[in-house]
């Protein structure tokens, strides 16, 4: 059997690169897709503790994170639809303007 | 009967709240003024037929307190809307209704179509109300809201003419100069308060009874009390505010600031005579303020023109007399004055009211002159009244002024006597000098051609009021004849045991019947004559005389006419120092620097913070997910290895 370290090894890895892919990359859709990974990342180590555990709780909460991400990724394309025919690009460096 | 006093005091309250609240509906003055009048004067009646049954009974068992709810019950302190029914407070409350109800009916003919009718009759009722509430209460708590509430009404009907600025102001001056004396008064109810643990009357003069002479805190107490005293009925220092408030209606001036307003601070201290008897050294500045008030006032009243104004100082130079009775310790003396001056005081004021009238509102009395053909009814009266004031015999005056003198010659010393006889010749000149130029020689107004003046006799709704008062300014004083005339003073010996406590502390002895007596009525009636005689001399066969005086010793004439000059004293000491102080110390200094400063030093600095604080803000979003993950990981690091 896996032990449990890998799995949460493994998710950490994934969320770390989620971060890194959010606060790196300019492009929205890898943006998005960066969130999304994070997202999967935390719903793997709920599968596994929930595993482990031998605890259905855990199993639960991800059907809610599968569905929450559902719809934010209809939301967050939808937005960025949105954008892209204001602006003509998909770059957030150039979507700026919420400042001073 | 006693427990129908609630119903006295109630009555007119129902008049001011009729009259107060749907008075402006009802177009019919009749209605009005007979709700008005008609209240007052069923507790008047009501107040008789308790007089009466007080009468009947035993002279030690006619006081009797009649409590009607708990008002104010916290910590220590119990106060009960309780009415104290004894001899002196039935004898004020006969004044307050009967001299009040005859004024209320002669206003239904001096205020005919004013349009604020129902107004003035619903303030006039209110007047009534707290009043009584003053002369009846059985606490210093209830005395002192009605003593606030005569204030109010004061102030509501010396301003009643709002629209003219000088009313206002006088309203004003009056409040402010009241509150100033109430002030004092409240310090002394606190100490009573603090001292005895209880405010209402009869418990606490039996504590203090048996308290020593002198207690230092007896006379705090007293002086505090006498504070409220000088200012409510106009002595010096305060006494500015009475001749100003003449700005109000004539019958106004009559009720309020001639025969029971005023004479609240009276009755204050002669209700508290238990403790002024205790404290000799304010019952010495009462009779110096007293002295010093009345020969003041007197003095200016020599040189005034205005009809009301003469009556006013008179006013002031009388209480001053009272108060002079006080402080000699002849508190039933007082009260007995306070009762002859308000049927005579009532009187002139309500005959000058009728003289105003006749001359349409001409108040100045070198202008007028000779109107006792036109208005002999007024004429007789207002005669009457000034006799009465002068101090000639029989009428109501002589008597309570002479008893004054004696008491002061006996208990007080002869330099005060001297004064105030002097006083009292002055009372005679002056009051002569106003019926001689209004009533007397040739008028000095146009009779014919433009702007002529048709003087002419009053209604009966104002001439009843004065032929009554008049009989009661003759007889009045008879309840007062002294022994040495063959009298029983039976208003002393029916005030006696209210003042019982306070004469036992004095322990000054009883006056027999002396040669001295005599001289000094005799010289009392000589010194009235003499101002009468000089007066009707100089102004009506040598008008030069008075003419020459004033040129000869023009510094004193110009010092007297302009009043000591107090008014101004007071605006360069008090008024402008405040006025400026409060322009430029309050508003430019505090007001603008200080908490303007504050609250606009605030927003700059909200301002400032926010001008570098806001370059954070920079739009990129990828920027604020840094700051958030870092925010995160620290905060993780913080719980995992603190």
């Amino acid at each position: 059997m896996v032990p449990l370290n890998l799995y949460l090894s493994l998710s950490a890895m994934l969320f770390t690169i989620g971060v890194v892919g959010v606060l790196t990359r300019r492009n929205a859709i890898i943006v998005f897709m960066s969130i999304e990974l994070m997202l999967n990342s935390v719903n793997l180590t709920l599968v596994a503790f929930s595993s482990f555990l031998g605890d259905a709780t855990g199993q639960m909460l991800v059907f809610f994170v599968i569905t929450i991400a559902a719809a934010e990724a209809a939301i967050g394309l939808a937005i960025i639809i949105a954008l892209f025919r204001n602006k003509q690009t998909v770059n957030i460096d150039e979507i700026n303007l919420l400042k001073w | 009967m006693y427990n129908l006093i609630g119903l006295v005091v109630l009555l007119p309250l129902i008049g001011a709240a009729v009259n107060g609240l749907v008075g402006w509906r009802i177009k019919n003055e009749k209605v009005i003024g007979i709700v008005g009048s008609a209240t007052v004067g069923f507790s008047f009646v009501l107040s008789v037929l308790i007089f009466i049954e007080m009468l009947g009974r035993d002279a030690l068992n006619r006081l009797e307190v009649v409590d009607y709810f708990r008002w104010i019950g916290a910590g220590g302190l119990e106060t009960s809307f309780a009415y104290q029914v004894d001899q002196l407070s039935i004898l004020m409350t006969l004044v307050v209704t009967g001299v009040g109800f005859l004024i209320h009916v002669y206003s239904i003919g001096y205020m005919h179509g004013d349009p604020g009718f129902w107004r003035y009759f619903s303030y006039l009722n209110l007047f009534i109300f707290a009043m009584l509430n003053l002369v009846l209460a059985d606490n210093f708590l209830l005395l002192f809201l009605g003593w606030e509430g005569v204030g109010l009404c004061s102030y509501l009907l010396i301003g009643f003419w709002y629209e003219k600025k000088f009313t206002g102001d006088a309203a004003k001056k009056a409040f402010v100069v009241n509150r100033i004396g109430d002030f004092g008064f409240l310090i002394g109810l606190f100490l009573i308060f603090v001292t005895f643990g209880t405010l209402k009357f009869e418990p606490l003069f039996l504590q203090a009874s048996v308290m020593s002479v002198g207690e230092p805190v007896l006379f705090l107490i007293t002086l505090m009390l006498f504070v409220g005293a000088v200012g409510k009925s106009a002595q010096i220092p305060l006494f500015v505010w009475l001749p100003d408030a003449m700005a109000g209606p004539t019958p106004v001036s009559a009720l309020i600031h001639a025969a029971t307003m005023v004479t609240a601070g009276v009755y204050m201290v002669a209700r508290s005579a238990t403790l002024y008897a205790l404290a000799p050294l304010t019952l010495e500045i009462v009779a110096v303020i007293g002295l010093l008030t009345a020969v003041l006032a007197a003095t200016i009243a020599l040189t005034q023109n205005d009809i009301k104004k003469i009556l006013a100082y008179s006013t002031v130079s009388q209480l001053g007399f009272m108060f002079l009775a006080l402080g000699v310790g002849a508190f039933w003396v007082g009260i007995f004055h306070v009762y002859t001056h308000a049927f005579f005081k009532a009187l002139l004021f309500l005959g000058s009211g009728a003289v105003i009238h006749a001359m349409h509102h001409e108040q100045d009395i070198q202008k007028m002159g000779g109107l006792q053909k036109y208005m002999p009814k007024t004429y007789i009266t207002f005669l009457i009244g000034a006799i009465a004031i002068s101090g000639i015999p029989p009428l109501a005056g002589f008597f309570s002024k002479d008893e004054i003198l004696a008491y002061v010659w006996h208990d007080g010393s002869v330099l005060l006597w001297v004064f105030a006889a002097i006083t009292a010749g002055l009372t005679a000149f002056y009051m002569f000098r106003l019926v001689t130029l209004t009533f007397w020689g040739d008028p000095r107004f146009k009779e014919h051609g433009e702007h002529a003046k048709h003087p002419h006799e009053a209604p009966a709704t104002m001439t009843v009021p004065l032929i009554i008062l008049a009989v009661l300014s003759i007889i009045g004083g008879w309840v007062g004849i002294p022994k040495a005339l063959g009298g029983g003073l039976a208003i002393k010996q029916f005030l006696a045991p209210v003042f019982e406590r306070a004469d036992r502390i004095m322990a000054l002895p009883e006056h027999g019947v002396h040669a001295i007596d005599y001289v000094l009525i005799l010289l009392s009636v000589a010194i009235a004559a003499a101002g009468i005689y000089v007066a009707r001399m100089w102004y009506l066969k040598k008008p030069e005389i008075p003419v020459g005086l004033a040129k000869k010793y023009s510094g004193v004439y110009k010092v007297l006419s302009n009043k000591y000059y107090v008014d101004e004293l007071y605006d360069a000491a008090i008024v402008n120092p405040t006025v400026k102080g409060s322009r430029k110390l309050l508003w430019r200094g505090v007001d603008v620097g200080i908490i303007d400063g504050i609250v606009n030093g605030l927003a700059k600095l909200v301002e400032i913070v926010s001008k570098y604080g806001r370059l954070v803000q920079v739009g990129v979003v990828q920027g604020y997910a840094v700051a958030f993950v870092f925010g995160i990981v620290f905060i993780i690091f913080w719980l995992l290895f603190r």
